[in-house]
């Protein structure tokens, strides 16, 4: 696409979709959001950075490698967290119980291990749209 | 807030069968982001603005780029 | 013949669920199957539990967290089913060479 009021938009407006999204995410066990919606608010920015500039910009900023590194390193936090409760004595995925600290309540850094699973996932769930769209968009 | 509630599920209907009444597919898949942005509407009336925005993220934003390339990548006309 | 046959069995399921309707209980009611005890346990446990003032989030990821671990897995499965559709390969050293 060569036009220039949609590029220039698209610089002006995709940084402020980012914050958002990481905003959704970061405060996804404070107030309403969580990790699917803001990985996908992300991931739309990524996705519009690459409709309006073209592929080969889109997968020079996120690499195919470096998107999939992403997914499954999002994934092998969430199970090591997971394995945790089970390490101290616990079920799979105990918060509480396996002492994880609870913190000061309405914080950020609080709820024992949910603002970092909801962060794992939310990489997980930009860099797995992200993938499917340069995989889906990329010419035989 | 009910006429705004009775109006929105009318359009979600009329939506929903211009969808699958349509024969350009490029128009359905505009006509489908607009029921899942009433879909999202509705949700936040139904105080539930997870679903809500979750809605508007994925239904409005992810699913139309994916059908929209699936599209360009196919033939656009029903046959 | 095969119309008939399924306007009557369409008028049938119409009906079938037309009178199902009213024995629905009325919507947001307290009596509901779905607001079980579970639903009180969350709702009052669940701030001592969790420490997390958005209770849907903590439901699904602590209460529910293995489920949404399956839900990570289907995004997986998504990718999975493209690339085996459209046999992109994503090796540099594969770029130059004439692959399908």
């Amino acid at each position: 696409m060569n036009d220039l009021i949609v590029k220039m938009t698209t610089k002006l407006v995709l940084p402020f979709i980012q914050l958002y999204g990481i905003y959704v995410i970061i405060h996804g066990h404070l107030s309403p959001g969580g990790a699917f919606p803001g990985g996908a608010i992300f991931a739309t920015s990524i996705v519009l950075f690459t409709i309006v500039f073209g592929l080969r910009i889109g997968q020079k900023r996120l690499p195919h490698h470096v998107s999939s590194k992403l997914e499954t390193s999002g994934i092998f936090v969430f199970i090591v967290f997971g394995l945790t409760g089970i390490l101290m004595g616990y079920q799979f995925l105990t918060n509480q119980e396996a002492g994880f600290p609870m913190g000061e309540w309405g914080r950020v850094f609080s709820a024992g291990f949910i603002p970092i699973i909801t962060f794992a996932l939310g990489i997980k769930v930009m860099s797995a749209v992200v993938t499917l769209f340069h995989t889906m968009m990329e010419e035989e | 807030m009910q006429i705004l509630n009775v109006i929105l599920v009318i359009f979600l209907i009329i939506a929903a069968i211009a969808v699958e009444r349509t024969k350009d597919l490029l128009s359905a898949v505009i006509i489908f982001t607009s029921y899942s942005l009433v879909m999202a509407l509705l949700w936040l009336i139904l105080r539930a603005p997870d679903v809500a925005m979750t809605e508007a993220a994925i239904g409005a934003g992810i699913t139309t780029n994916l059908f929209v390339i699936v599209i360009s990548r196919t033939r656009r006309q029903e046959k | 013949m095969t119309k008939i046959f399924t306007f009557l069995m369409l008028g049938g399921l119409l009906f079938v669920l037309l009178t199902s309707i009213t024995e629905l209980p009325t919507f947001g009611e307290s009596y509901a199957p779905a607001h079980n005890e579970i639903s009180n346990h969350y709702i009052e446990q669940g701030p001592e539990d969790t420490n997390s003032p958005n209770l849907i989030g903590a439901i699904i990821t602590d209460y529910r967290a293995f489920d949404t671990l399956g839900e990570a897995t289907v995004l997986f499965t998504a990718i999975a089913a493209v690339v085996a559709i459209l046999g992109v390969v994503h090796h540099k050293q594969d770029k130059g060479d004439n692959h399908e």
